[in-house]
């Protein structure tokens, strides 16, 4: 049986990690995902794991010793955020392009400039098309599960691919919460043992590993890896239910929160949805329509079952913890959007950027949306299609 | 040291059809470390930064490679070897692994003296257990010839060019070895594959130390340096008896050089044969050879000078 804990997410991913136990984590520290690794060295310390600690000198050589030793044949595992995770950046690509089902935390942050600390999803944004399965998780306890099913998700055959686990910087990685953690061995007999394809260390049968193609072969390995990126929804969906016979928490590639029937409709990703759960249990306890989408699995993104739970919203807000960076909306409003236009609904639909460099997100800001998503409904005009929550003097 | 006729006997690492510019000493470098390697008692896995060597012998549906090889970028031969070998350590500590294995990394100087300088610097700081050889043909050759820090002074590439008011590379090479004796590593070594049994035994040596280890071996190139593609053993040859490339071990902190030159040769002697320097032959220009010679005395003074004195700050 599992126990109820009081710690923050990173003592989540942490924990995730110890019980993992994988063979390698390389890592390099970066705020907020600092006490990630901080910790895990903790753990190896007092003999709670056995796995050996490369502490890199950046997160590029953080990457790339983690490609090196899942291409050796090892269990994987590394933590990130922000400039740390844009500086691997060129390997995260090697990574996917490799096959190779590393596992990482990432505890999202902003980018820099200017420099900031705070969370948001400007990193795991930026990254969105490097051919890794995101998960994104809203609280300590989704840090944990999600870290742990995402070990199994990106190890299974037909998905051979790496894979992060995202939380909020601060907002989870550093905030106290209660959730449930699992017996160690539990979590050993959920993941099972790993048993690399095509270990480098077999030298008994030598593999040339990280080969070039030239443009007769490249397009193909491409094309190939992405069969194996998408297969990721279906396992994803299974992992999430086993995950749920096993620990009693079952897992979707989405979670609908009184979805079924209602009008308006907000659309995030994170710990957003906390709040905004919040606020749609007491609109509803007034009698209006509000629902919540939360994003679970980003990459792949699953366009179709998202576009056909989205189909009762009269009105439909996304909203975005990233700047659209001269794009029509964020990243997820260009999904959301570019998902529906091939079903029947043509719902309005507007996009807000929050949250960056950390700003807070309250229940009245949540409120201001469904407000006006309700405006928009009774008026039938969408006044803007962009704007910000929560920004010091309007935007636009 | 073993019989040349029973060296040419053992496995080959890197097997013919590879696609190396003719006259390229990447391949004769690869088989003399392999000819030194005790392949009888250990086996090799080798990690390669992208660079010439790397995509003539990894072209995708082939290989050169009959051992365990692996690319990912520039930048990162040692992280990425660094990563093998902890895996190595994790899986033997749990018996998943029980063989004897020795790693190795080859990049060029690009990927060792510019871009490849952090990961190398962070994984022998770390203590990895791996040899690195860097095959120095002193500019980004793989990309046509650009200008590296391991580039002569005087030394035209397209990015150091001879114009009418620049001469080629303004300044002096990086000296690798001593950035990296500050990493106070066991064993590094310079040598050149013109003097194959030195080669070979500072491979030896290296793969018996318990931690990273590092050799800097020149590797001649032929269109890069302008030299006719039967000439590479001659030019590294050339380097060495005029001390350009002095070639020498850094033992536990102490330098032995391992060659002495009965008669020193001048600089022109290696300059003179390679197109790169052909414009410090040029009237007006005789400055520039004087410095060239400067600079290779003054390297070559202080190298016996250390060898003399013995100072190491390792406790014996």
């Amino acid at each position: 049986m599992g126990k109820k804990v009081a710690l923050t997410g990173n003592e989540a991913a942490a924990h995730a990690m110890r019980q993992i136990n994988p063979d390698v984590i390389a890592a390099f520290p970066i705020t907020p995902s600092t006490p990630i690794p901080q910790a895990v060295a903790q753990f190896i310390a007092d003999g709670e794991m056995d796995t050996e600690l490369v502490t890199v000198e950046s997160e590029h050589s953080a990457m790339s010793a983690c490609i090196g030793a899942a291409a050796a044949g090892a269990r994987v595992m590394t933590a990130t955020s922000a400039n740390g995770y844009a500086l691997m950046w060129e390997m995260l690509y090697i990574a996917s392009g490799m096959r190779l089902p590393i596992v990482m935390a990432v505890a999202a942050r902003a980018l820099s400039a200017p420099l900031n600390i705070h969370g948001d999803h400007s990193d795991i944004m930026g990254g969105r098309d490097t051919g890794w399965i995101q998960l994104i998780s809203e609280n300590s306890q989704e840090a944990y599960d999600n870290l742990i099913q995402a070990i199994k998700i990106a190890e299974n055959k037909d998905v051979m691919t790496p894979a992060l686990a995202a939380f909020d910087g601060f907002n989870i990685s550093h905030a106290i919460e209660i959730w449930e953690m699992e017996d160690d061995a539990a979590v050993k007999e959920f993941i099972g043992d790993y048993e690399p394809l095509f270990p480098l260390l077999n030298t008994d049968e030598p593999i040339t590993h990280g080969a070039w193609a030239p443009p007769d072969w490249y397009f193909e390995h491409k094309m190939s890896q992405l069969k194996g990126l998408l297969n990721a929804k279906d396992v994803v969906e299974k992992v999430g239910k086993e995950f749920g016979e096993a620990f009693g928490r079952e897992y979707g590639l989405y979670e609908a929160y009184k979805l079924d029937d209602a009008d308006f409709v907000i659309v995030a990703a994170g710990s957003v949805c906390g709040t905004t759960k919040d606020v749609v249990d007491s609109l509803r306890d007034n009698g209006i329509k509000a629902g919540l989408l939360k994003i679970r699995l980003f990459r792949p993104f699953p366009f179709k079952e998202i576009a056909d739970a989205l189909q009762s919203a009269k009105a439909i807000a996304i909203l975005d913890r990233v700047s659209p960076a001269g794009a029509q909306g964020g990243p997820l409003f260009s999904e959301i959007r570019s998902a529906l236009y091939d079903t029947p609904t043509r719902a309005p639909i507007i996009n807000y950027t929050y949250g960056l460099g950390g700003r807070d997100t309250q229940p009245k800001h949540i409120n201001s949306v469904y407000e006006t998503l309700k405006k928009i409904v009774e008026t039938g005009k969408v006044e803007k299609q962009f704007d910000c929550l929560n920004l010091r003097g309007a935007w636009g | 040291m073993a019989l040349l006729n029973d060296l040419a006997k053992k496995k080959e690492g890197l097997v013919s059809g590879h696609r190396l510019c003719p006259g390229c000493t990447h391949s004769v470098i690869a088989r003399q470390v392999f000819a030194a390697a005790e392949t009888d008692k250990y086996d090799i896995v080798i990690a390669a930064a992208t660079g010439c060597f790397e995509v003539s012998t990894g072209l995708y549906p082939y290989t050169s490679w009959n051992v365990p090889w692996i690319h990912t970028a520039f930048e990162n031969a040692a992280s990425t070897i660094a990563g093998v070998e902890t895996a190595y350590r994790a899986l033997k500590k749990k018996g998943k692994i029980n063989k004897d294995i020795r790693f190795i990394a080859f990049a060029s100087d690009g990927g060792t003296y510019d871009i490849g300088l952090q990961a190398l610097s962070g994984a022998i700081e770390r203590g990895h257990q791996f040899l690195y050889i860097c095959n120095d043909n002193n500019a980004y050759q793989n990309t046509g010839n650009q200008r590296s820090s391991a580039t002569p002074f005087g030394g035209t590439t397209t990015t150091s060019p001879n114009g009418k008011v620049k001469f080629g590379k303004e300044q002096p090479r990086k000296d690798i070895v001593s950035v990296l004796e500050g990493h106070h590593m066991e064993y590094i070594a310079q040598a050149s594959p013109s003097n194959w049994r030195d080669l070979m035994n500072k491979v030896k040596k290296a793969l018996d130390v318990n931690g990273p280890t590092y050799i800097n071996v020149i590797e001649p190139c032929t269109t890069g340096w302008g030299f006719p593609p039967n000439k590479a053993i001659e030019i590294a040859q050339l380097a060495v008896d005029t001390c350009v490339w002095p070639l020498y071990e850094v033992i536990k902190g102490k330098v032995v050089i391992n060659y002495k030159p009965q008669k020193k040769l001048p600089v022109v002697e290696y300059l003179k044969p390679q197109r790169r320097f052909a414009h410090l032959f040029k009237k007006g220009n005789e400055y520039l050879i004087e410095e060239f010679q400067k600079q290779v005395d003054a390297h070559w003074e202080w190298l016996l000078k250390r060898e003399e004195c013995g100072i190491s700050y390792f406790e014996d």
